[in-house]
């Protein structure tokens, strides 16, 4: 189990931060993800393992007009 | 739909001819001249009554002030008008104000203009921040705004040519007000030639402002790639309406050729250094971001629905499985790309996409071919999701009969949307509407509908009444109980709720209903950070996000600029950043620009200051109007809860969680309707905390004033100000009651 920006979300061994933004949904581009206080670089999404019992935090800046 | 290729009807044909049946009323010289740094230091004012033409100063007091557009605007409307004064008085004020960066080619998004007037919807001023050439062109003949007053007797034209240095009111009769075709036509007939078209702009707005109370206004461009005029909108509030009230036709500014700094900057180099930092930032890392070069804001549909926040029939859901059917994949095919769609030059974010050779369907244009500009976000949810439509080529078609009638999409997209849930709950019927069938998803009653709106028409002419005068008509005529219109009808102050779904954000209700214009997302967007982030749990959290996101987005009216660089874009090291969400390196490049190009040096927090004097002024001049206390920022349910059963269902799990959580009671032992009537008092005295957070934070009592400390901290205690809000204080700064 870890939890995305406070909630419960069931773990799979080898997840990435990809698979965490797609299990939740989170579309926006314009975000920053924090797994276990390290700032994972956009770039790495696809190949960041997120361990299990990670804290991972989305922050989404904002858009539109 | 498959659209045949076929070439774009041609409007402007006789354009010289019709030129010479214009009659001239009144003329003035005047000497054409360029801003020292970003200002004129004057102003033209026009009665269009007594038809004069006069030039006034721009005091020091107003640049320290007030700043420029929306601020200069503010004042202005101020000094025109009494409290009695309603939105058809010759006295009502119609201002357009550039702002002393605006013009400026250096920093994509720098060609703004801000419009501001009494609402026809609201009875309070009403602001919008609009592209297009008018406001730069404007400001480079000699004048940092432009105020129109007073009512003509005959359908008019104010010409400001600065080539001639001659400024002229001519009546015109024969030119269709429609903007599609004013625009193009007033175009031609005031350019000299073809290389000149890009120096005339026109503001106008069509039949559709006529016989409602949400007429935009058209401000034009010509783009030279596609050989024709674009269109931006003045959307909210009715300015369109006070405009063709005032029987204005058309503003038409031909302005000198544009050539390096015309602002006459202190130091351009600064805006140079920030805004090719900015161009490099875009051209690098757009593609991976937010697409805007290729889909506009029409990236943000997926992605709202992907979150619930998408409006879906009339605000009762936040997604719809339909919703591929219009997602930014279907946008970007239908927009023309590798086209710099700018509507300012030197922006490289380029947004302003448009469908070009769209052949029309319905109403008095059917079958012209011409360049549709957008769908943007909002055009895409409003005509579209929140009316249950999800075919594309019924969302062109309302986009462009919208702008072309001089209609407000926002405005117009919810209250179909409010009229069309009024249809499928009985309130409304084939009888009341005139036959129309308003079902959601019936994208040819949407288009009737707007017909009618635009001929002053059967039901249509009730509709662009908009939503709060038709929840009062349909109780009145017994169709419906008041209390359920009101908790349906979205709108706040009398202005239609833009595109977004704000029940699981406080903050964002909040961002909506203290608006003061009325609930327009241009103030503050804050659904992310609150309800997916949940970066602002406390009541402080949302009350400082709400002081310091409006005031900053206030920023942007005040000098001319556009707000979607500052964040629909982002540094790649924004990240490491203390507060991303407020883009520093931006922050600080606006910093730069104004200090560059006034001379005035600022920090960041100046920039919070400058806005805050203006706004404060603008809640006072509401209070002013009758609107501007906390019984006025009060959201209808729908925005804030689950109105109705199948709402609640839709989300049941969050309900039931937040009854067990926050509640402490047992949704398992509890009827529907009893869990509908704890989620609703719960929320309601939420967002009574929220106000009273909020009201603290910005220096106002519990009624929503601003206290005479706070309008002497930034130096708007002027007489007339501090004599509005003494009734509402006890003492010197009055009690927080």
């Amino acid at each position: 189990m870890i939890r995305v920006n406070g909630d419960p979300l069931a773990h799979v061994p080898g997840m990435t931060v990809r698979d965490v933004l797609q299990a939740r949904r989170f579309l926006f581009p314009l975000v920053i993800v924090k797994v276990n206080d390290q700032t994972v670089p956009r770039p790495l999404f696809e190949t960041f393992v997120v361990p299990d019992e990670a804290e991972v935090w989305v922050l989404h800046l904002m858009s539109g007009g | 739909m498959s659209q045949e290729k076929a070439t774009r009807t041609d409007y402007a044909a006789n354009a010289k001819e019709l030129k010479l049946t214009h009659r001239v009323l009144a003329e003035q010289r005047f000497e054409q001249r360029l801003p020292h740094r970003g200002y004129n230091d004057r102003y033209l004012s026009i009665d269009l009554g007594t038809l004069s033409i006069e030039e006034k100063p721009v005091t020091p007091q107003m640049k320290d002030v007030f700043i420029g557009g929306r601020g200069f605007g503010l004042w202005l409307l101020w000094n025109a008008v009494t409290p009695t004064t309603r939105w058809n008085d010759p006295e009502n004020a119609l201002i357009i104000s550039p702002g002393p960066l605006a013009g400026n080619t250096a920093y994509s998004g720098s060609g703004k203009s801000l419009v501001v007037t009494l609402s026809p919807e609201t009875d309070i001023p009403i602001d919008c921040n609009v592209g297009g050439f008018f406001g730069p062109l404007l400001k480079f003949c000699g004048y940092d705004c432009l105020e129109i007053r007073g009512k003509a007797e005959n359908e008019v034209i104010i010409v400001i040519d600065g080539t001639k240095g001659l400024i002229t009111i001519e009546e015109a009769p024969i030119e269709p007000a429609d903007s599609h075709i004013a625009a193009e036509i007033f175009t031609h007939e005031y350019a000299n030639d073809e290389k000149d078209l890009k120096n005339v702009s026109v503001v106008s707005a069509g039949k559709g402002a006529d016989h409602s109370r949400i007429g935009c206004l058209n401000f034009s461009w010509y783009d030279v790639r596609r050989k024709g005029v674009r269109l931006k909108q003045a959307g909210r509030g009715g300015t369109g309406t006070v405009f063709r009230n005032k029987h204005l036709k058309a503003l038409v500014v031909h302005g000198v050729p544009l050539k390096g700094d015309m602002n006459d900057s202190a130091d351009y180099d600064r805006a140079l250094k920030v805004g090719r930092k900015l161009h490099k930032e875009i051209m690098e890392h757009d593609d991976s971001q937010c697409k805007m070069r290729k889909q506009g804001t029409a990236h943000l549909v997926e992605i709202m629905d992907a979150y619930d926040l998408l409006p879906v029939h009339n605000y009762q859901f936040g997604a719809h499985p339909d919703t591929p059917k219009i997602d930014s994949s279907v946008w970007e095919k239908r927009f023309t790309q590798g086209i710099a769609d700018f509507c300012w030059y030197g922006c490289t974010m380029a947004c302003s996409k448009g469908v070009d050779l769209y052949t029309l369907r319905t109403g008095p244009y059917a079958g012209h071919v011409l360049t549709v500009d957008g769908p943007e976000y909002e055009n895409a949810a409003g005509l579209g999701s929140n009316c249950g439509i999800f075919d594309p080529d019924w969302i062109i078609e309302s986009n462009f009969y919208c702008d072309s009638y001089g209609v407000d999409t926002i405005s117009f997209g919810t209250l179909c949307a409010f009229v069309m849930e009024c249809w499928e709950r009985g309130i409304l019927n084939a009888e009341r509407t005139g036959g129309l069938e308003l079902n959601f998803g019936n994208g040819a009653s949407q288009l009737e509908l707007l017909h009618q709106l635009a001929r002053g028409e059967g039901f249509g002419l009730i509709a662009g009444q908009g939503v709060l005068r038709m929840k009062h008509f349909f109780a009145e005529q017994g169709w419906g109980e008041f209390d359920f219109l009101q908790d349906i009808g979205m709108e706040v102050k009398g202005l239609e709720v833009s595109e977004y779904m704000a029940k699981e954000s406080l903050a964002q209700q909040g961002g909506f209903a203290m608006a003061n214009k009325g609930p327009q997302h241009d103030e503050a967007w804050l659904i992310f950070m609150d309800m997916v982030n949940k970066q602002i749990p406390t009541f402080e959290d949302k009350a400082e996000a709400l002081h310091y996101f409006p005031l900053f987005r206030t920023w942007f009216g005040l000098n001319g600029l556009c707000k979607l660089p500052w964040n629909d874009i982002e540094p790649p090291d924004n990240r490491s950043t203390d507060e991303p969400a407020k883009v520093p390196e931006h922050v600080q490049n606006y910093v730069e620009l104004f200090s560059g190009i006034t001379g005035r040096e600022i920090t960041k927090e100046d920039i919070i200051r400058m806005s805050e004097g203006v706004y404060n002024f603008q809640r006072v001049f509401n209070i002013r109007m009758g609107k501007g206390l906390r019984e006025n920022d009060i959201p209808p349910y729908r925005m804030v809860g689950p109105v109705t059963r199948e709402e609640y269902l839709s989300r049941e799990e969050r309900y039931d969680g937040q009854i067990r959580e926050k509640l402490g009671l047992d949704p398992g032992e509890m009827t529907l309707e009893a869990k509908m009537d704890v989620v609703r008092k719960y929320r309601e005295e939420q967002y009574q905390k929220l106000l009273d957070s909020v009201y603290k934070r910005r220096g106002w009592t519990l009624k929503g004033v601003p206290t005479l400390e706070t309008l002497r901290t930034f130096k708007v205690d002027f007489p007339e100000v501090v004599a509005v809000v003494k009734p509402f204080l006890g003492g010197e700064s009055g009690p927080l009651t």
